[in-house]
């Protein structure tokens, strides 16, 4: 397979998850996953020289997290384009590794939205061409997408359901998942609507958390604590900022990332084992399913019915339960690669997929707008 | 220099509802610059206020009736956020047409372009 991509993920972490210490700060959660990533891999605090990081709640994130861990970066980065923020770091820090401008690259998110509230720790822009008509953002943007995709595919809410139905059998083998209790798909359609056709339990957790991930060259992660697990492809697309001016709300710039992902990497959609689909809400693995190729456009609802994307299914989806039922802070992408390195390496017990030597791992932000594709993949297949 | 905001809510002001055209294409949201070629020769046109509906939700504010949150198409070729009024928010359906009504500006809010089925 290609070895386009030299670079490979060494530790990775979580921070506290669910709701964290009363006083914590998201660069706390940064800096506390941070290390234990670091521990993962056996590198050394001193030995980080690139940051990349985002947190809806720290405008500055390279700086606060330098100033905090106490480093002078030699590359830092903190593109701010939502929950898919992190593979685009991971993309950046990628080009970085590879030009020499550093050596150990860490990618570090942090999030007390739970704690704080969701309206203050991400208060939304104000669009006078939106805000006046008081969608509820961003539910509002991605029932609107779900609206179209059941108009035009037929698509039903007992499919949508399927999706967070799975995502909560998966948390359920996730002893660090939020949710612990059992979820219908009966249940969800009678849960309070929030914006329809998606109810509360189509739309993902409002919890704290964080991550952590350790990336360098990947003749130097051989020689660390973990096996290394390669980047094998990352794609990165922006489409558009606002619901309103997404061309066609049922095709997502996951095409995109996925096409540049899946070419970088030689590899197609039928060699992917595990995917970490952003979940941000029921409709979305839905359409990235689609856009990356796993299955037709307007095929995504029938593609999840019948438990396809949950434990025993014919494709494993989301297997730390995801955003809708493991943990959601905001901006869910890095959690997202944390569980794809974990299944590469066959770490992940109960949940684990068999031979899994290629996850895929897809970031969602904004309204559906920036979407991030990467391809990891175990010593075999580098 | 009026904001291009600032011409599009005057337009509002006279129940207008205003896009641009440049190249032949239409814009919208208003802008300074056409998106794709940076052209600043941007046409002002008032919309005839006929569409139909692209996309519709029904937000549930607590404490509060439903709330119809639209996409609508306009014949002109571009699309806008709004709402369908005179019929339950439920009721709003994806191929509806639909024609605007301009609520004038009270209480610090801006007139605002709504849209109510066309009655066949």
């Amino acid at each position: 397979m290609s070895n386009a991509v030299s670079i490979a993920v060494a530790g990775v972490a979580e921070s506290d998850l669910g709701q964290v210490a009363a006083g914590m700060s998201p660069v706390d959660l940064m800096a506390q996953a941070t290390v234990r990533a670091l521990d993962d891999c056996g590198l050394k605090l001193s030995d980080v020289d690139g940051i990349f990081c985002a947190s809806a709640q720290v405008r500055f994130g390279p700086m606060v997290l330098a100033e905090y861990l106490g480093i002078q970066p030699k590359v830092f980065d903190g593109t701010q384009i939502g929950g898919a923020s992190f593979m685009s770091h991971l993309a950046h820090a990628r080009a970085a590794l590879e030009a020499g401008l550093c050596d150990v690259a860490l990618i570090a998110y942090g999030s007390t939205q739970r704690s704080v509230s969701r309206s203050s720790a991400s208060p939304p822009d104000f669009n006078p061409y939106e805000t006046p008509f008081r969608p509820m953002m961003p539910a509002s943007a991605y029932a609107l997408s779900a609206s179209r995709h059941m108009h035009l595919y037929g698509t039903t809410r007992e499919q949508l359901a399927e999706v967070a139905v799975a995502a909560r059998q998966w948390a359920l083998l996730n002893p660090v998942a939020w949710e612990k209790e059992p979820l219908s798909i009966e249940q969800v359609l009678q849960s309070r609507v929030v914006s329809w056709p998606l109810t509360v339990r189509d739309c993902c957790l409002v919890v704290d958390g964080g991550g952590a991930m350790i990336v360098t060259r990947s003749d130097r992660a051989k020689t660390l604590r973990r096996p290394p697990v390669h980047v094998l492809g990352i794609g990165e697309a922006l489409g558009h900022n606002s619901i309103s001016n997404m061309p066609d709300l049922t095709v997502t710039a996951a095409r995109e990332s996925g096409r540049q992902a899946f070419a970088r990497a030689g590899l197609a959609p039928r060699d992917v084992k595990m995917l970490s689909l952003y979940d941000a809400f029921t409709i979305t693995p839905i359409l990235f399913l689609e856009d990356l190729g796993f299955c037709a456009k307007g095929e995504g609802g029938p593609f999840v019915a019948g438990g396809a994307i949950a434990p025993g299914g014919r494709l494993a989806v989301n297997t730390n339960g995801g955003g809708l039922s493991y943990c959601h802070p905001g901006m869910y992408g890095l959690l997202a690669m944390i569980e794809a390195v974990r299944q590469v390496r066959g770490e992940c017990g109960p949940r684990q997929v068999p031979g899994c030597d290629v996850a895929l791992a897809h970031g969602n932000g904004g309204v559906l707008s920036s979407q991030c594709t990467v391809l990891f993949g175990s010593a075999a297949t580098h | 220099m009026k904001s291009p905001l600032t011409l599009y809510q005057e337009h509002l002001g006279r129940g207008e509802l205003a896009y641009q055209v440049s190249d032949g294409r239409p814009v919208f949201f208003p802008r300074v610059a056409a998106p794709g070629t940076g052209s600043t020769d941007l046409a002002w046109k008032v919309s005839k206020g006929e569409g139909a509906v692209y996309a519709t939700t029904v937000a549930h504010y607590k404490g509060e009736p439903p709330l119809n949150i639209a996409l609508i198409e306009l014949d002109e070729g571009f699309r806008m956020m709004s709402r369908v009024e005179d019929i339950p928010a439920e009721s709003v359906r994806i191929g509806m047409r639909v024609r605007l009504r301009v609520l004038p500006a009270s209480e610090g809010r801006a007139a605002l372009p709504v849209f109510v089925p066309v009655r066949p």
